[in-house]
């Protein structure tokens, strides 16, 4: 089942074209890795995908009915944002919002997802904490299991291992996976070319406003398209331990 | 949640009673309230249903609109420091009703004072509306709310200034200071529909404030509606406070204080927020007007004062607690 397409897609921001021609269909099972510079509109593709931006053309969730679109797919924006002083479970309970009409308890099933969520980002221990006390990293794994709670087909999240430490990276990475093997998909934006070469099953480089490359790491993170887009040299090779990619040097 | 709710209940109840029970005529609880509901044609019966109960009854709706505004207003902006005056209204009723004392309209028809003033409130909102727009950041609309608020403020100097008549001018001033003494039964059905609109329009926004704890775009992402949720604030928050303000003047601190107050009692969730906000507003300004009326009985201590002198140490600590907290 495709659960994103998005045809002859583009952005115009102030007058100034961000992105365009966009073609680009996400199936069940996937791990895609959103890679690019800094400002090369990783966000701003993930964000008018969903019709929080005005676009042009055609996106599959962007005409989705607001609920409709919040069973459909989960958002983590890059600021992480906790305003209130509330416990972790309330804000993980928050993710729910869309399965639950207005006026409406949370019901048995609501409870179960925010227990999977939890769960799956190893915060029972930080269940009853304020989370607005939590650490960064810590504040960033629960609006993951935000998103998580969701528990829509499809997850987007903005930079969501920026800032946590590296087992906890690895953790989210692989929960990702799950999901994905679970048949929901994900699409992470990201700057760490390893993790991504190890754990998405496709990557999508941003460069120039349009996709410069799409498919699987092995094929994307070439030395040249390496070279291209991110300005560096990198040692990327398939061992008996999985794929490794660690960016080298910075080229003229 | 549920025993905070009984408590507040039980407590607003109380204060309501003992609303009614105060007042210069010395009578006792039960002959007044007997009063109040058998009633004969004698001059206590009169005293209950024309002066007390209007009186208590402006309180309990005032007070709950202005917490339950106070509440949304601070949920929806994520900033413990708004308050339902943010967006310009009770600034422009105020000049409505300054406007209706100058020019005599409150002098020559009774009720040209408050009707005058929710003019000034509909023109305020109008304002705050095109400034602001319907989309946009929360940023913007609280600069429209302060740009109204000045230059509200500014007309009302302006008219205070060039009054060639001290009496209004003393009348104008007084009145600003806010109070419930010599309200009727008439002030409570102009206010009570509007305070009532507005308290259903602000009470829906409960869900959509839980979600933008996450910020906007992710509440938006979440399938709350963002641009109706601020056109709904607006208008609900201008109805009471337009409402509010018409009546009894301007009464501050109790939609800034009460959320602050309450806040950590219902595990700082925002949707929460608003139905124990509301409850303990009515409870601050009933507790507030008794206290006007027992401490200086005969020097008509006006209700606005009083909320400012317990409501500003109570801001400031609501600071300090900020500060130390470095939230």
């Amino acid at each position: 089942m495709t659960l994103l397409t998005l045809k002859d897609f583009g952005v115009t921001r102030r007058k100034r074209e961000v992105l365009r021609d966009v073609n680009m269909t996400v199936d069940q099972g996937e791990l895609i890795g959103i890679i690019g510079a800094n400002g090369a509109g990783k966000t701003t593709l993930m964000r008018a995908a969903m019709g929080l931006i005005d676009s042009t053309g055609h996106s599959s969730l962007a005409g989705l009915p607001p609920h409709a679109r919040g069973r459909a797919v989960a958002w983590m924006p890059q600021s992480r944002e906790i305003a209130w002083p509330v416990d972790v479970e309330t804000l993980v309970r928050l993710g729910r919002t869309p399965h639950i009409a207005a006026g409406q308890r949370p019901q048995a099933e609501d409870f179960a997802a925010v227990e999977r969520a939890l769960l799956r980002m190893d915060l029972g221990a930080l269940r009853g904490r304020t989370a607005t006390r939590l650490s960064g990293g810590e504040q960033a794994r629960v609006l993951i299991a935000r998103a998580l709670a969701q528990e829509t087909p499809l997850l987007m999240a903005d930079e969501p291992i920026a800032g946590l430490d590296p087992a906890h990276q690895i953790a989210t990475m692989r929960s990702f996976a799950d999901l994905a093997s679970e048949g929901h998909s994900v699409i992470v934006s990201l700057h760490d070319l390893g993790l991504a070469a190890r754990h998405c099953t496709r990557l999508i480089v941003i460069d120039k406003g349009g996709l410069a490359a799409d498919g699987p790491p092995q094929e994307v993170l070439s030395a040249a398209r390496v070279r291209e887009t991110f300005g560096i040299s990198a040692y990327f090779k398939t061992t008996a331990e999985g794929p490794i990619f660690q960016p080298l040097e910075v080229v003229a | 949640m549920m025993r905070l709710m009984l408590i507040l209940t039980v407590l607003v109840g109380a204060l309501f009673v003992a609303a009614l029970a105060a007042g210069p005529a010395n009578i006792g609880l039960f002959e007044s309230l007997g009063a109040l509901v058998g009633g004969d044609a004698g001059p206590l019966t009169l005293v209950m249903r024309e002066i007390r109960l209007p009186r208590a009854l402006l309180a309990l709706m005032i007070g709950g609109g202005l917490g339950l505004a106070g509440a949304a207003m601070q949920g929806y902006l994520r900033n413990p420091l708004a308050d339902p005056g943010l967006i310009g209204v009770s600034s422009s009723a105020a000049l409505g009703a300054v406007l209706a004392i100058q020019t005599g309209l409150s002098a020559s028809f009774a009720f040209g004072l408050p009707l005058a003033a929710l003019v000034g409130a509909v023109i305020g909102v109008v304002l705050v509306l095109v400034l602001a727009g319907p989309r946009g950041s929360s940023l913007t609309l609280i600069l429209a709310g302060i740009a109204i608020s000045a230059l509200a403020g500014a007309l009302t100097s302006l008219v205070l200034n060039l009054s060639p008549n001290p009496f209004a001018a003393n009348e104008i001033v007084f009145w600003m200071m806010g109070s419930l003494a010599d309200r009727s039964m008439t002030h409570v059905w102009i206010a009570l529909p509007l305070i009532l609109l507005g308290a259903v329009m602000l009470i829906t926004l409960a869900r959509g404030l839980d979600a933008l704890t996450l910020g906007e775009d992710a509440a938006e992402a979440m399938g709350i509606g963002l641009r109706r949720m601020r056109l709904t604030l607006i208008f609900g928050t201008a109805a009471v406070v337009g409402a509010s303000t018409a009546v009894a003047g301007a009464i501050g601190f109790v939609g800034l204080v009460v959320p602050h107050l309450l806040r950590p009692f219902v595990g700082a969730q925002p949707g929460r927020l608003l139905w124990a906000s509301a409850l303990g507003g009515a409870g601050m300004l009933l507790a507030a007007d008794i206290v006007v009326r027992v401490v200086l009985p005969a020097r008509d201590l006006k209700l606005g004062v009083v909320t400012a002198l317990i409501g500003a140490p109570l801001f400031l600590h609501l600071i300090y607690r900020t500060r130390r907290e470095g939230l």
